[in-house]
């Protein structure tokens, strides 16, 4: 035992770890620092003792429901960008035509800035848009539905944003299922519902957490659609503009900091327990015995 | 969901895949075959011959593109495999990962809405039967890949099917433990009493566990037979190659009597057994390596006088390779020694050597 201690203890140093270095020496001066400098920042306060701007934070009328506005747009756009992006994920496992095709077409979003994607949207689900232009032409449509500068506006625009990355993320785990498996269950009289409850559902559920934590992270930091597509003043006023405020209308960079570092934590928070709800479940490989 | 059958009838049973540059090609070709309860049948060929696609379209996992498959008098073509309710088990097992042995087992049951105490009772007696009492609570990593495939027996038995179906279930197992799971595998068909179909591309595997072979070759079936003619009297030359007649040399027709055929190509004469319809003015004659034998024939006939080419110790005996005088190159076995130079006579029994026309249809 102490000899191979010993023998571990004169091992050479590996000088292939130095290939690691510029990316640590990236990391710590593109994130680690600042990330620190903010927390830091975010102890001095303008005035007031060292936890003022929290103080401020959770006593403001202004601030602190931003935490739960934010969230009541991020929970829903990731909720309902992972439920949709599952089922259509799971039809375009199998190689098929239009497979390649329907991909493409879901995917192209991705490529659109959040900006053009508002731009787009107030053109289209706008008081005088497309949209209300052929609702009109229905019967019993009434009043003008309003689907922009509102709640509904910023949500739309998270669906769109958010589905693609949340479908490529599911499907890269969907076909990762060894298919035989499905096969293997219809002959012991697996329905195809059975087939995704026993089998897809237990051996996705990691791979989903995964999506869930990514997709709500991205949402949570909503900032540009909230103020092109939504009501900033009032029902998607977000923590991220919470922050741009203080920094840049009040040049209050110590709260903008404090702000910033609480808008972490809820995500923090969120993606613990989202993670911790999926060491309940089967973690392993996903394939039927050696292949 | 039937339970218990008489008998499994495949009328005509086709299946067309695209191929390259979009022709057609039929990849199982008209397979028609009748079984009957308790049999053992073995589909055998080499790879691409078509017979993980019977098993596939029996198991309902490939449509037919043509005929009709009949349990009794219920047709069960049309009927997606979870109706079906035949047991399979795959090549790579296709174990449920996150499952442990036990629920692996009981799968099938809890599909078919079998009680709890009953699914735990049968699960307990299927483990018995494989002897893996004691791993219930293992998940499937856990286990050693001769579990593995234990399991997936017992996972296809479990639900009591008329049919089990195996797609090459040993290929995966070292040598040993093949021939070990090979006797499990015929014990347990016995102990089931219903049908078994299993594909194998290995000629020993079939000859010692089916009641009747299916010999496959490009997706159309070369002969259905019992084990000991397909492994005496290949249908064809395409079966005899396969069963391991290792020899073959095209030759000259002299002359026919009956079954018997004489045969020459310059020096050589050979008396043989016609195997297909009498042959034009040329055939070819296949002859095991295991049936020539070292030494003159009664009164000299069908004797060959060789020159050794290679040794090839194998304990028991050696393959030896030898060239005639015309410069056919043949394989025997034999307990003798021989060394590369030497010249030997060596006759096989007219009975043992097999014509067929020279090309196959």
């Amino acid at each position: 035992m102490n000899t191979q201690t010993s023998a571990l203890a004169r091992a050479p140093f590996d000088r292939t770890l130095l290939l690691a270095a510029p990316a640590t020496l990236f990391m710590v001066a593109l994130f680690i620092y600042p990330f620190l400098y903010g927390l830091w920042l975010s102890f001095e306060p303008a005035k007031g003792d060292w936890l003022a701007n929290y103080h401020k934070f959770f006593t403001a009328d202004n601030l602190w429901p931003t935490i739960w506005t934010t969230l009541k747009l991020a929970l829903p756009a990731t909720l309902i960008n992972v439920g949709i992006a599952l089922p259509i994920a799971f039809r375009m496992r199998v190689k098929s035509r239009y497979q390649r095709l329907i991909t493409t077409v879901l995917v192209v979003p991705i490529t659109l800035g959040t900006v053009l994607i508002a731009d787009g949207m107030l053109t289209y689900f706008g008081p005088k848009g497309w949209l209300a232009h052929l609702l009109e032409l229905l019967p019993f449509y009434e009043g003008p539905i309003r689907l922009t500068h509102n709640y509904w506006g910023v949500l739309i625009s998270l669906v769109i944003s958010g589905f693609p990355f949340a479908f490529l993320l599911i499907l890269s785990y969907i076909t990762g299922i060894d298919p035989v498996l499905a096969r293997a269950a219809s002959t012991l009289g697996a329905s195809p519902a059975a087939q995704f409850r026993h089998i897809y559902l237990p051996l996705l559920a990691p791979g989903l957490a995964m999506c869930f934590c990514l997709a709500f992270v991205q949402a949570y930091s909503v900032f540009p659609s909230a103020v092109l597509l939504g009501a900033p003043a009032g029902p998607t006023r977000v923590i991220s503009l919470a922050a741009y405020e203080a920094a840049f209308e009040q040049y209050d960079y110590s709260l903008a900091s404090a702000i910033a570092m609480i808008m972490g934590f809820v995500q923090l928070i969120i993606v613990a327990i989202v993670l911790g709800l999926r060491g309940l479940f089967y973690r392993g490989p996903v394939v039927g015995g050696k292949g | 969901m039937k339970q218990d059958f008489s008998e499994l009838r495949l009328d005509r049973v086709t299946r067309r895949f695209a191929g390259v540059g979009g022709k057609a090609f039929n990849a199982l070709d008209e397979l028609t075959i009748t079984i009957k309860r308790g049999e053992f049948i073995a589909l055998l060929g080499p790879s691409g011959c078509g017979k993980s696609t019977a098993l596939n379209c029996i198991a309902g996992l490939l449509p037919l593109s043509g005929g009709t498959i009949q349990l009794d008098d219920l047709r069960i073509d049309t009927l997606p495999p979870e109706s079906r309710g035949f047991g399979m088990v795959f090549q790579n097992y296709a174990l449920f990962p996150h499952m442990s042995v036990e629920r692996n087992i009981g799968f099938g049951l809890r599909m078919r809405g079998v009680s709890a105490a009953e699914t735990t009772m049968r699960v307990a007696n299927a483990l018995k039967l494989v002897q893996l009492t004691g791993q219930e609570h293992k998940l499937p990593g856990q286990l050693s890949g001769g579990q593995q495939q234990r399991v997936a027996i017992a996972r296809a038995i479990v639900i009591e099917p008329p049919l089990v179906l195996m797609d090459e279930p040993l290929s995966n197992l070292d040598a040993k433990l093949r021939i070990e799971t090979r006797a499990e595998i015929r014990r347990i068909h016995h102990e089931l009493g219903r049908a078994t179909i299993y594909v194998t591309h290995d000629q020993d595997e079939a000859l010692s566990l089916a009641d009747r072979i299916v010999v496959m070759k490009d997706g159309v079936v070369q002969q259905i037979d019992r084990p000991q003619q397909i492994y005496a009297q290949p249908a064809n030359l395409h079966v005899a190659r396969f069963m391991g007649y290792r020899n073959v040399i095209e030759m000259d027709v002299e002359g026919a009597t009956g079954d018997c055929v004489e045969l020459r190509d310059r020096g050589i004469r050979l008396s043989g057994v016609a195997m297909q319809a009498p042959p034009g003015a040329r055939a070819m004659v296949a002859m095991r390596p295991e049936e020539i034998v070292v030494g003159e024939g009664p009164q000299g006939r069908n004797t060959l006088a060789v020159r050794v080419e290679t040794v090839e110790y194998g304990g028991r005996d050696s393959l030896v390779g030898v060239v005639t005088a015309t410069g056919a190159r043949l394989f025997l076995r034999t307990a003798q020694s021989a060394a590369p130079g030497d010249a030997l006579s060596i006759h096989v029994p007219a009975e043992r050597a097999l014509v067929y026309a020279p090309t196959p249809a």
